[in-house]
């Protein structure tokens, strides 16, 4: 690494993200659960369980759509149910900025416990500290979550040449929402974050597909783009993407178009990508338009051999371009 | 004129990030080379000017405001930006247009703030609206180092260039919106080359290199408007009467380009109170280029970015040599994020 200290660009999922995993943490704690590097570890020892954690800093700690509670119960439940799992249990811990409203941290811990309530999951322990003001961002929250691994088998590893790329919804919403939120008077548009669990969607793939359900991820820090780009890392796969049939909705495009963003970059908190047996995407699609929000689930293109390790997006004009991991955070441009 | 030889320029970030997203040159027939021009703020500002502002960030008490594009383009240490300076302990944020510099400096009294005011014509209105809107409301605490460069005086320097060889210009329609017609006719009139002027999207970027292609062709060199929903002929007279009002024109340095008389704007002395390089004796040096890094001939159309030896080696986004390969609108960033399939 050439920095000598952590910029904001070692925290954007992009490459710089990537590279401070690889070349300063796996190493350290080599192991093969960790080694898969996915969103939760099946535990080897108790491989019918799941575990993963997640820490939540977003800022402002409430936006349209939701709040860092919800956030936090989200995240932890989706990347149990990507691994394969069905959520049971997670842990919250708060670090809280002295100075916090408490009527901030009631709606907050009112959210999460709503979302724990609603997606069938105890919080069943956690941990409290309170750090100076200047020292922490109104509050900070990490989760972890455990769960039964239901749909076992769910890895990169088993896609293959042909399978159809699934995403559940929309893209972007949570991403501009939050940016939109952190720049009151940016614009006037109206737009809510998509977090929501997507568990049950997850659970219902993996019952009706067995092993034609190849992988599943959430696109949260990243987006799409970021995610698609892990599955094919390093391998002899290729994915291509048709541009005019991803869902992006009219509100976020506007948004992205004003700011220079690329909404294929910017985060959901509440869709799934799904690689599938082409023959049964039209099934997973049908299965995903039935849940909340999955009413644009679309099939948006292909894994293919003709680009070894490159996510390409096909524009509406034919021509393709290649879509990388970016190497830190989308900045917004001049003009 | 024979159809291999073809070279048209586009002068705007916005339209380099657009013809790269589109693959727009993908699909031109062969022969038809389509080039960036200086077009990006960021990237045609000389490293002596990035060292400038990374030390001014290292002042105590003083807080930057700079819009997303400056944050990590390298200054002329490997290694050095803004985004490390802010690491490192800078105060340096992020806003969206002047005017919330001018905003940010009300609510946080204390701090000097300090606006990075880069851009052309499409932003020199803004902030010049934001001096103006700091000297109504007395802040003592605001200023702008104007980075404000022109785009009549970096195009004739290109073309006064021995090697010059463009044979037409898409124009960008914001620019248009300011400067009017009127201020596109140097094109046709001096440089005796035809110029559209376009919007962004893919289909009306398109639409202007089809104009631009028959012009040629036809041996013409005319001015045409494909943007005339925004764009008027005489543009917009009030965005440039406040324009003079707060900035003259000055020479300025070019990376890649050198020094261009009337190039530039700088703050009037009427208002030097709001100039920050007056309040806080800005003065940059003239570092020369290091490595092999070739955004200046990039700039001037001379390099396509992957011809660059450094391009996607040495040069990348996570470890940039120039500004090219990392402000949103630099010809390599967007040669980088949006290399063709056949590239």
């Amino acid at each position: 690494m050439t920095e000598d200290v952590i910029t904001l660009d070692y925290g954007s999922g992009g490459k710089k993200t990537s590279r401070l995993i690889e070349e300063e943490i796996v190493p350290r704690f080599e192991n093969t659960a960790l080694a898969a590097l996915g969103d939760a570890a099946v535990l080897p020892g108790a491989d019918h369980l799941v575990f993963s954690t997640d820490s939540f800093v977003v800022s402002p700690a409430e936006f349209p759509g939701g709040n860092i509670g919800k956030l936090a119960v989200c995240g932890t439940v989706n990347d149990v149910a990507m691994a394969g799992g069905k959520p049971l249990y997670l842990s919250l811990s708060l670090i809280l900025e002295e100075g916090l409203p408490m009527d901030t941290l009631r709606r907050v811990l009112d959210a999460a416990a709503a979302e724990a309530k609603e997606a069938g999951v105890s919080i069943v322990t956690g941990d409290t500290k309170v750090v100076e003001k200047g020292r922490g961002d109104g509050l900070y929250i990490n989760t972890a979550g455990i769960g039964e691994l239901v749909t076992p088998g769910l890895s990169p590893a088993a896609i293959r040449k042909g399978d159809a790329v699934i995403v559940s919804g929309t893209v972007g919403e949570h991403g501009t929402a939050v940016m939109l939120a952190r720049n009151p008077g940016l614009c006037e548009a109206e737009l809510k974050s998509d977090c929501a669990p997507v568990h049950r969607q997850a659970m219902e793939l993996g019952k009706a597909l067995g092993a034609d359900l190849r992988v599943l991820r959430d696109p949260t820090r990243g987006g799409l783009a970021t995610t698609l780009n892990e599955f094919i890392e390093g391998t002899a796969l290729g994915i291509e993407i048709r541009e005019p049939d991803i869902p992006v909705s009219d509100t976020v495009q506007t948004v992205c178009d004003m700011l220079g963003l690329d909404p294929l970059y910017c985060a959901c908190e509440g869709r799934l990508i799904a690689v599938t047996a082409p023959e049964r995407a039209d099934e997973a699609v049908r299965i995903l338009h039935q849940y909340p929000g999955g009413e644009h689930a679309a099939v948006i293109g292909n894994i293919t051999d003709q680009t070894p390790g490159r996510l390409i997006v096909r524009t509406k004009y034919g021509s393709g371009r290649i879509a990388a991991k970016l190497a830190g955070a989308q900045l917004p441009r001049i003009c | 004129m024979a159809e291999e030889s073809i070279r048209l320029m586009e002068v705007c970030g916005t339209h380099t990030m657009a013809i790269a997203k589109a693959g727009i040159r993908q699909m031109l027939p062969e022969g038809i080379k389509l080039l960036s021009g200086p077009g990006c703020p960021v990237c045609v500002t000389p490293p002596g000017v990035i060292d400038a502002l990374l030390e001014l960030a290292r002042r105590p008490s003083l807080t930057l405001a700079t819009y997303g594009d400056m944050i990590r383009v390298p200054g002329s240490k490997r290694g050095t930006s803004l985004a490390y300076e802010k690491a490192a302990g800078a105060d340096v944020r992020i806003v969206y247009s002047a005017m919330d510099a001018v905003d940010l400096a009300e609510r946080e009294p204390d701090r000097e703030v300090v606006f990075a005011g880069v851009g052309f014509e499409t932003t020199a209105p803004g902030t010049a609206a934001a001096i103006k809107e700091a000297a109504r409301r007395q802040l003592k605490n605001f200023s702008v180092w104007s980075m404000i460069k022109l785009l009549e005086p970096s195009v004739k320097a290109l073309a006064a260039d021995p090697d010059f060889a463009i044979n037409g210009f898409l124009a960008p329609g914001h620019v248009a919106v300011i400067i009017g017609e009127e201020g596109m006719r140097f094109f046709p009139d001096d440089l005796h080359l035809p110029v559209v002027i376009t919007g962004f999207e893919p289909e009306e970027v398109a639409r202007g290199i089809t104009h631009l292609l028959r012009q040629v062709r036809a041996g013409e060199a005319r001015l045409e408007n494909e943007y005339k929903a925004v764009v008027r002929p005489e543009g917009n007279p009030a965005a440039r009467a406040l324009m003079d009002e707060i900035f003259e024109k000055r020479t300025d340095d070019w990376r890649g380009l050198g020094v261009i008389p009337a190039s530039g704007l700088g703050i009037r002395e009427e208002y030097a109170a709001w100039d920050a390089e007056k309040k806080f004796g800005i003065r940059a040096e003239n570092v020369p280029v290091r490595t092999a890094c070739r955004c200046g001939d990039v700039i001037r159309g001379k390099l396509d970015p992957a011809a660059c030896p450094l391009f996607g080696r040495v040069c990348t986004p996570e470890d940039p040599e120039g500004p090219c390969m990392v402000s949103s609108e630099g010809a390599c960033a967007a040669a980088y994020k949006y290399r063709g399939i056949y590239d």
